[in-house]
């Protein structure tokens, strides 16, 4: 020791000068230590252990730099004049802003570990406040829309949609009629802290049937005792509305905290460079409010949202037979256009969605954690159609209830270097076909059983690679209660197969109760690998099982918003998904990339085929048939980011999917086009953080489509003439530029005005898109120009 | 705090589990035609021509009757009904047709030299357009088949060109019935 201290002295006197230790504890504004908090001093580090201590010796005496930081916290950043040895404790606030990362990221531990995980932030959210969560979803490259008109729109991710898409809100699963292609998700914008895309079925504890990815919406939590409130005003000049969302928040550490938000969206007709698109407004009064008790050891949650919305569809894609659409094809010129309009007419959608939950979550220790909760979420979908007597106007065309009860029970814990996660989840599913809407449904009304187990499991080999696997057990068991038409029963060749599930007879009509059960096993395996800071490697082969939704089941005749018979079929098998996804991401110190290409291999790939006519006392009808096929789809996604100077910066994004029909030689029908969106952006935080950009979406015409065009004869010039009907044909690319800027005020410490003005198809583009299920009918929206006052207090 | 997390785990279920029994009533079907008749009179004979689809959107195509030949040259006076047979009780379409007039239209169209129809003067909506539930039919030359093509349009747009003398080119609209009958001219 003493041979030490001289051997200290020696080298102290030996570098010219004194050299002192600095110890301390860092906590946080409770005087709770802080683990593993970051502690620099001059050139050394260290960080903090489980009492929050620290200690750093070497220190040169003089003025020297001190710099704290632990995730989730403001960091400390100070000049110290050292003498002597020093104790320096610190306590540590909470950064709100980062907070909601870091809390999330505890919770659940990442969604996946292995597979390409793209975020967007409150302040990306907040853009879209106007809009719909497809719109947001967007901005992440191999994200593309599906949308029926202007105001119905879906995510579509790596090609894949709606039961291939699971969207998960505040940790529930969403069961909002999601089978079909223009059922919006049922969920207000405004209410999402921050949206994470998975693209691919990795996340196994959300569910096994991810075939496209999944989508995971988490609302701000805020774990500081604070009151914040935001208020989101939206003006837009097409549509000539807008919309207001105001939310409070209280926060807690501990204790108890809550919060409340309501959103009330208003717009008339959208516009079309040449034409107003007749019947197009939509509303929207969302509200959502929730409760948290928390202690060191538990918290308990409960919130209840209700969505509600009136949603208007062109009047002129209502359609008869297929004179009607081939009419509308060729003309390329909607056959209704009026002036415009704030109401709203037939043919309409009105939905609500309502869900409550309750979670209780527990920390048995440091690493180890339960988490219990029920959900509950009723939605009811009204669509109106134009009916043939007046006098049923006021009548809903389609009244689906749906009730679902969820149980979900986790358990996570940390032992070493692994991470272990499992779970059970049960569910009962009643969905109610009103049959007082004068029309026959194609869902039926059908109760629905679901019970699911499993067990995630990630191995740290050190900080940068580790290696992740999962494994998941479905069960399913769906009872419908359906009348078929005797002769539909016939025609599909049911007499025999399934004669054992009629149970009744009505006239003309068989009365059945068709019951399946499912039995699914799924899983997947992945690593990641980080090389130094500026290298990741992420590598990810899931096996996902998805059943046949109740519209590919039990279809069974004329899809009125369509103007297409479509003919589920009852031997339907799963389908069954082998992704094979990975990702190379690179950053340098000014520029990043991140490419991440997939192949998906979809065994009994479930798609709507037109198989030829039925005609009617309406006139002729094609008919579609859900088939199964084997299907690839393969494609890449490219982001990359150069931050050109301290103001400028650029990024770019690609995606393309490639969807090959195997068993027919054919391309897969509705696969996104390829798709580059440039933009370049300034920001200067000296001028009120100001910032602006310029983006530029160029969307190529689909040159790989399948030809399901087909043949009819109608009445032109008074004759009747053989046409083909062009119903596969993609429509031309386009090239939109679109404008966004920004400034925060400060009125004083906790309060803001940020204040935006966006221009959207700038230069007032005509064009239509290949995913829009109305390009048959009418053209894309044109300019609009929308301004958002954000106030913050 | 304890009673009270499980007294919410109980109640909430209960709240919401309102009761939406699977009530197992098929559809009363009010939308669907399934019985056209166009009676044409004249020359001292009746014509009956009917399309009938009972089961709707079914798979099954419309079974078509045609009670006898059309004489060359005759004028008959033509009405055209429409039915729902599906509905308890059976449910008059026509009715409803004259009652919303202004939105309605029939068409007819005769395939080759079948002859020559011309809406009743009288038969029109409160605007003075024609509905096309009763018209005219000059037949025309002897030993021509061909088709008579009625259709019921919804909404059309009653003024375009054309529209008000029978052609369904401009009508836009859409379809609610569209049924074909094969006639002869003797």
């Amino acid at each position: 020791m003493r041979f030490l201290s001289i051997l200290f002295f020696f080298l102290v006197g030996f570098f010219g000068y004194a050299q002192v230790t600095i110890t301390g504890i860092i906590s946080d504004e409770n005087g709770l230590p802080l683990r593993d908090a970051h502690v620099h001093i001059a050139n050394k580090t260290t960080s903090t252990d489980a009492n929050g201590t620290y200690v750093l010796s070497g220190i040169p005496k003089g003025k020297q730099k001190l710099y704290i930081s632990f995730i989730g916290y403001y960091a400390i950043e100070e000049t110290i004049e050292i003498s002597t040895d020093l104790t320096i404790n610190r306590r540590l606030k909470l950064d709100i802003t980062k907070l909601d990362d870091i809390t999330i990221r505890q919770l659940s531990n990442s969604k996946s570990e292995s597979s390409n995980e793209q975020v967007l932030k409150s302040a990306t959210i907040e853009k879209f406040s106007n809009q719909t969560l497809g719109e947001a979803l967007k901005e992440v490259s191999g994200v593309s829309i599906l949308k029926t008109g202007s105001t119905i729109v879906k995510p579509v991710i790596n090609g894949l949609h709606s039961n291939r898409v699971p969207i998960i809100n505040n940790n529930v699963r969403l069961e909002d009629q999601q089978w079909g292609t223009e059922h919006a998700p049922n969920f207000d914008i405004n209410a999402a802290g921050k949206i994470t895309v998975i693209k691919g079925a990795s996340a196994l504890q959300y569910g096994g049937d991810a075939i496209g990815g999944i989508v995971v919406i988490e609302p701000e939590v805020i774990k500081k005792d604070t009151l914040v409130g935001k208020t989101i005003l939206n003006l837009a000049s097409n549509g000539m509305g807008g919309s207001l969302s105001s939310s409070i928040q209280k926060g807690n550490r501990y204790g108890w905290s809550w919060n409340a938000l309501g959103t009330f969206k208003y717009l008339g007709d959208r516009e079309t460079p040449d034409y107003v698109l007749s019947n197009s407004g939509n509303r929207e009064q969302n509200f959502s409010g929730g409760i948290r008790f928390a202690q060191e050891k538990y918290n308990f949650n409960a919130m209840y949202s209700f969505y509600n919305a009136q949603i208007g569809i062109i009047k002129a894609a209502h359609i008869g037979n297929v004179n009607d659409l081939y009419n509308s094809i060729n003309n390329q010129q909607p056959s209704v256009i009026e002036p415009f309009t704030y109401s709203i007419d037939a043919p309409k959608q009105e939905v609500q969605h309502h869900l409550a939950k309750v979670n209780y979550q527990r920390w048995l220790n440091e690493n180890t954690s339960i988490d219990l909760q029920y959900a509950f979420q009723f939605n009811n979908r009204l669509e109106f159609d134009v009916r043939r007597s007046s006098a049923n106007t006021n009548k809903a065309a389609l009244d689906l209830q749906l009730a679902t009860h969820t149980f979900l029970a986790d358990y996570k814990t940390n032992v070493g270097s692994w991470r272990l996660k499992s779970g059970f989840n049960l569910g009962y599913q009643n969905n109610f076909a009103n049959p007082k809407t004068g029309v026959r449904p194609l869902i039926p009304s059908y109760e629905k059983l679901d019970a699911g187990l499993y067990g995630i499991a990630v191995y740290k080999f050190d900080n940068a690679t580790s290696l992740e696997s999962g494994i998941r057990y479905d069960f399913s068991t769906i009872e419908a209660t359906k009348y078929y038409l005797k002769s539909r029963w016939t025609e599909r060749g049911y007499d025999a197969e399934f004669s054992h599930f009629i149970v009744g007879e009505e006239g003309n009509q068989w009365l059945t109760k068709p019951t399946f059960d499912y039995h699914n096993i799924t899983a997947n395996i992945g690593f990641r690998k980080q090389f130094h800071h500026e290298m990741e490697w992420l590598v990810n082969v899931s096996l996902a099982s998805r059943n046949p939704n109740p519209s590919e089941l039990f279809s069974d005749g004329l899809h009125h918003s369509t103007g297409q018979i479509e003919l589920g079929d009852l031997r339907l098998e799963k389908e069954q998904a082998y992704k094979f996804n990975t990702t190379f991401k690179k950053d340098w110190k000014s520029f990043q990339v991140q490419l991440n290409p997939f192949i998906n291999r979809i065994s009994n790939f479930i798609y709507l085929q037109p198989i030829g006519f039925e005609t009617t006392i309406r006139g002729a009808f094609p008919v579609w048939e859900f088939k199964q096929t084997e299907a690839l789809l393969t494609g890449f996604d490219i982001n990359t980011k150069w931050n050109i100077s301290n103001h400028f910066s650029h990024e770019l994004g690609m995606a393309y999917v490639n969807g090959q029909n195997l068993s027919t030689d054919e391309y897969l029908i509705d696969m996104p086009p390829f798709v580059i969106n440039n933009k370049i952006q300034y920001k200067n935080e000296s001028w009120f953080n100001f910032a602006t950009e310029l983006k530029s979406e160029v969307v190529f015409r689909q040159n790989q489509f399948p030809n399901y065009n087909f043949e009819t004869n109608i009445i032109v010039n008074d004759a009747l003439t053989p046409v083909m009907v062009d119903i596969s044909s993609p429509p031309k690319g386009y090239h939109l530029l679109h404008f966004y800027s920004e400034m925060t005020f400060k009125i004083n410490k906790k309060n803001s005005l940020t204040t935006s003005l966006s221009v959207q198809n700038i230069m007032n583009t005509t064009y239509r898109d290949y995913l829009n299920r109305q390009r048959f009918f009418v053209d894309e929206m044109g300019r609009n120009i929308q301004i958002q006052l954000k106030f913050n207090y | 705090m304890k009673n009270l997390k499980l007294i919410a785990l109980l109640v909430i279920p209960v709240i919401f589990s309102t009761s939406c029994s699977n009530e197992d009533t098929p559809v009363n079907e009010e939308e669907v035609i399934t019985t056209v008749t166009t009676t044409l009179v004249g020359g001292g004979q009746t014509i009956t021509l009917t399309s009938r689809d009972l089961d709707g959107d079914g798979p099954n195509a419309p079974v078509v009757t045609v009670s006898g030949n059309l004489v060359a040259g005759t004028t008959y006076t033509g009405s055209t009904t429409f039915l729902n047979e599906l509905a308890d009780p059976i449910e008059d379409i026509t009715t409803e047709i004259v009652e919303e007039s202004l939105d309605h239209q029939i068409f007819y169209f005769l395939s080759g030299a079948l002859g020559n129809i011309t809406y009743s003067a009288t038969d029109l909506d409160s605007e003075g357009n024609p509905i096309g539930l009763h018209f005219n039919f000059v037949a025309g030359t002897s030993g021509t088949t061909g088709t008579l093509t009625v259709t019921l349009r919804h909404l059309p747009n009653k003024t375009a060109p054309g529209v008000s003398e029978g052609s369904i080119t401009n009508a836009d609209g859409n379809t609610d019935a569209e049924v074909y009958f094969p006639i002869t001219v003797n």
